[in-house]
């Protein structure tokens, strides 16, 4: 998030898109809830599904799936037609305007409907809402970034608050909300294919030779690796070990039956976990490691924040820390690294990393630091961007819309998209051994509209088989007003309906994340509720 | 502060800005008025009139809670007055239910039990009154004690105000008065959707947390206050543990960025840590099959077979899948492990999935 989760009570305008913020990240919504409730903010929600935060705000656009580039183009295209945009923003902190207006030209609110759906007026309006507020602020989750238009749609909401002068200010800014405690602190320490700790680029030379000097070792390799997705169809061919720590692709990953194959072709894999996963079980070997509560450390929250974790009890059995785990490897694979503890560890990281270089635990213990935090003076940067763009000056990207990887057709004739509940995180590995989160979300289900529902002569908890190209589940209809007529959701948490049987891999070709937001599928009934099968 | 507004409380002049209560000017200062149904941030209720003060000139009590300080209002907090009200304040609220504290899960952690204490409230005057709805145990999560409730409605703010999940409000009137979902319909039929926040807000046992329930009392208990392991909002939560054992998670009062409050999986999504199907050893798959091994072979035999594959088919035939679960100081680890010691930046997480 460019701004701290407290700004959320100072915007006068709250846009939402692609995030179900009471099920993903329900403390954020409630500051959102407040803000409408108890504050003078106004609340646009724009998502293909009625969300329960729809109940709150101001104004629902209903987006067909994977259409958001030419929605946000629509609202630059009135803004700009009504000289609604902050031009001395525009003029003194950005680039690239001309391009992005001559773009967005042709985006009128009567071409964007023909591609989104939404009415021209509603279009209009929440143009109007947004471009008017003295400060509006952006917050989005996977519903923007899972497409293979991910990365262009992240872009187009910057160029859409940079347009407004929304980047840098009390209550403003582009938040993206992050699905898991630590995934900000998983890219912040170097966990991608391409960048060492706090983004320093793996093809820098000078940047690799200082950590190599760091480090001891006498060079690091060059190219950038391989992402996640990539390793997996790999797997088998070019890569033949995975080692995994922590994770559960083989319920998380895009097109499960195919990557159930690549990772039985691979020579040798190592799984570092709590559980015996559905990924653990195919294993050579199975490490133990602890839960957060039998480790020290920290996690970076959304809002670039680091916190300390504080170790509560000692693990089970012989379960180590991953940390621990890792060292004691290393070692043994010719590369010694030896720690006294997670402290020592964040010295380290402190040394190594400019944004991190003012945070350690001495700091952390009184309270959190948001980074960039370069010196132990600097009290950390809640808000990105103030004064003047990171970059210099902020560029806008003339973006033009592009159609999701598959639509529906005549053999696969409904739109798929898929999500999270609230009583389930990611794969299920934590929530689904507490009976009471059970008794509250037992089962996979397929949401589906009472208009489909009448369609296809589907009633409230008859099992369904649902198909797409890649694979089929079977699980039972959920009747719901929150599902628009030819729009299925189905939750991605359960292994047994697995919904990632049915996505597609197709990658966005930058951010090479997955389009699981939209697929195509079709649906049969197979039983009727109560009949015996 | 340096304003011209003056109040007296207890015969010491204290400033205010206007708008500011009695209370919150008398909790800025270090005095401390008991209260109830007082929830820092939300609107004042009223409701227990267990903050009431004496104000010169005023022919009541007042609640200061709910009453602005005024220019020059002269306020007494613990006159012999208010001391008498707030007495049988108390004994009319411990006879109003079922106040045992036998076995009472917030025994040691109760408001009601600190003020009786407090004022030294030893006998009551007043009959018990009959409880006249039946504790709800219907769900896995929340217990319902109607029969401890004392109606002072933090649940209700907690949940409306707080969360603004709006699943609670009062229902039926007078001594029929009730917390009631809509239609008064048990929890787990209604809108709730278990945050907790009014179990947690709760200052009797009338809501307590069912996992929790026999597992431990307050002054038993460690609380350590870590960081939440679920999404990515970073909520500050305190762990209670008792053997090794963590029975109870609550949010830490007064902590960014939630300020007490969690979501249900942050506050009874905790059976995992202590689950008997965790791993407690490493494994080596034989066969098909796994099988018990010590630490020192599981490594070595992973060492040895990563080393063989490096030294195949290069360090690019392997990769390593960090977490967006483990901590910052792992994670640095796990990269730094596949780029020092293999030699590879095939290392990646599930950030997009």
């Amino acid at each position: 998030m460019t701004n701290p989760i407290s700004d959320i009570e100072e915007s006068d305008t709250i846009l939402v898109t692609g995030s179900n913020t009471t099920e993903g990240h329900p403390v954020i919504s409630s500051y959102i809830k407040r803000a409408v409730e108890f504050g003078e903010a106004k609340l646009i929600v724009i998502d293909p599904r009625k969300i329960p935060l729809t109940r709150f705000a101001t104004l629902w656009l209903r987006q067909n799936l994977g259409t958001d580039v030419a929605w946000v183009n629509g609202m630059m295209h009135v803004i700009i037609k009504e000289n609604l945009y902050d031009k001395t923003y525009v003029e003194t902190r950005t680039e690239g305007f001309e391009e992005l207006k001559e773009t967005v030209q042709r985006y009128t609110p009567e071409y964007v409907s023909k591609i989104t759906g939404i009415p021209p007026d509603d279009l209009v309006k929440a143009a109007r809402m947004y471009a008017e507020a003295d400060s509006a602020s952006i917050f989005y989750c996977m519903g923007i970034t899972q497409h293979t238009t991910g990365t262009d749609n992240v872009k187009s909401l910057a160029n859409l608050a940079m347009l407004c002068g929304n980047i840098g200010i009390p209550g403003g800014g582009v938040n993206p909300l992050r699905g898991q405690n630590n995934v900000q602190g998983a890219c912040d320490l170097g966990g991608l294919p391409n960048v060492f700790t706090g983004y320093q680029p793996v093809g820098d030379p000078a940047v690799r030779e200082r950590m190599a000097g760091a480090w001891g070792v006498s060079s690091l390799p060059e190219s950038t690796g391989l992402t996640l997705t990539e390793m997996v169809n790999k797997a088998g061919g070019s890569i033949k070990a995975l080692y995994i720590i922590g994770e559960n692709p083989l319920v998380s990953d895009p097109d499960l039956n195919h990557a159930e194959r690549a990772f039985a072709n691979l020579d040798f894999l190592v799984v570092q976990d709590i559980f015996l996963t559905e990924t653990a079980r195919i294993a050579d070997v199975v490490l133990p490691s602890t839960s957060y509560a039998e480790k020290s450390g920290t996690f970076t929250n959304t809002e670039r924040k680091v916190q300390m974790v504080r170790k509560a009890i000692n693990p089970p059995g012989q379960a180590r820390e991953d940390w621990e785990i890792l060292c004691d490897l290393s070692s043994r694979m010719g590369y010694p690294m030896e720690y006294r503890d997670c402290k020592m560890i964040m010295e380290e990281i402190a040394s190594v990393t400019p944004s991190y270089g003012g945070i350690n635990y001495t700091r952390l213990e009184k309270e959190g630091l948001h980074w960039p935090c370069p010196t132990v003076e600097h009290p950390g940067t809640p808000r990105l961007h103030v004064d003047k763009i990171v970059r210099g000056l902020g560029m806008f990207h003339a973006i033009e819309y592009h159609p999701p990887s598959e639509i529906p057709d005549k053999e696969y004739p409904l739109y798929l998209t898929t999500g999270r509940v609230l009583y389930h995180f990611h794969t299920g590995t934590m929530t689904m051994q507490s009976d009471g989160l059970n008794d509250l979300a037992p089962e996979c289900f397929v949401e589906i509209s009472l208009q489909d529902a009448q369609d296809y002569n589907v009633d409230d908890g008859d099992l369904l088989k649902v198909s797409s190209r890649r694979g089929e589940i079977r699980a039972k209809a959920r009747i719901s007003d929150q599902a628009v007529r030819g729009t299925i959701f189905i939750p991605f948490h359960f292994a047994k309906a697995a919904a990632n049987k049915l996505t597609n891999a197709a990658l966005d070709p930058i951010a090479k994340i997955p389009e699981y937001k939209v697929c195509a599928i079709r649906i049969e009934k197979l039983w009727v509720q109560g009949e015996d099968r | 502060m340096d304003s011209k507004d003056k109040i007296i409380i207890n015969g010491s002049k204290f400033s205010f800005r206007p708008g500011e209560t009695i209370l919150q000017v008398a909790e800025r200062n270090g005095i401390e008025v008991p209260t109830l149904c007082y929830i820092k941030g939300s609107m004042p209720t009223g409701a227990c009139r267990m903050c009431m003060v004496e104000v010169k000139g005023a022919r009541n009590l007042l609640p200061s809670c709910a009453t602005p300080a005024v220019q020059n209002m002269v306020v007494e907090t613990e006159s012999e007055r208010v001391i008498k009200s707030r007495w049988i304040n108390i004994e009319l609220l411990i006879s109003s239910g079922h106040h045992n504290c036998l076995t009472c899960e917030a025994n040691g952690d109760c408001r009601l039990q600190e003020l009786a204490y407090r004022y030294q409230v030893e006998t009551i005057r007043f009959p018990e009154s009959p409880a006249i709805y039946p504790i709800e145990t219907s769900n896995a999560l929340i217990i319902r004690d109607f029969s401890r409730c004392i109606l002072c409605g933090r649940c209700i703010q907690a949940c409306n105000e707080v969360q603004v999940n709006n699943a609670i409000s009062y229902g039926y009137r007078g001594t029929a008065s009730k917390i009631v979902a809509v239609g008064d319909l048990p929890l787990d039929e209604s809108d709730c959707v278990f945050c907790g926040e009014c179990v947690q807000a709760c200052p009797v046992g009338a809501l307590i947390e069912k996992p929790s329930r026999f597992k431990g009392r307050p002054w038993e208990v460690k609380k350590v206050q870590t960081t939440c392991p679920y999404c990515g909002v970073g909520c500050q939560i305190d762990l209670h543990v008792k053997d090794n054992e963590v029975i109870r998670v609550t949010g830490t009062e007064d902590a960014t960025p939630n300020l007490a409050s969690t979501c249900i999986k942050g506050r009874f999504g905790y059976d995992f840590i202590n689950h008997s199907e965790r791993l407690t050893s490493p494994l080596i798959k034989e066969n098909g099959k796994f099988k018990e091994v010590p630490w020192d072979e599981a490594l070595s035999f992973v060492a040895d077979r990563l080393g063989d594959i490096k030294s195949k088919h290069g360090p690019d035939s392997i990769g390593v899948f960090c977490s967006a679960k483990i901590t910052n100081e792992e994670n640095y680890l796990a990269q730094k492990f596949a780029r020092a010691a293999i030699g590879t930046n095939n290392v990646d997480h599930c950030a997009r999935l």
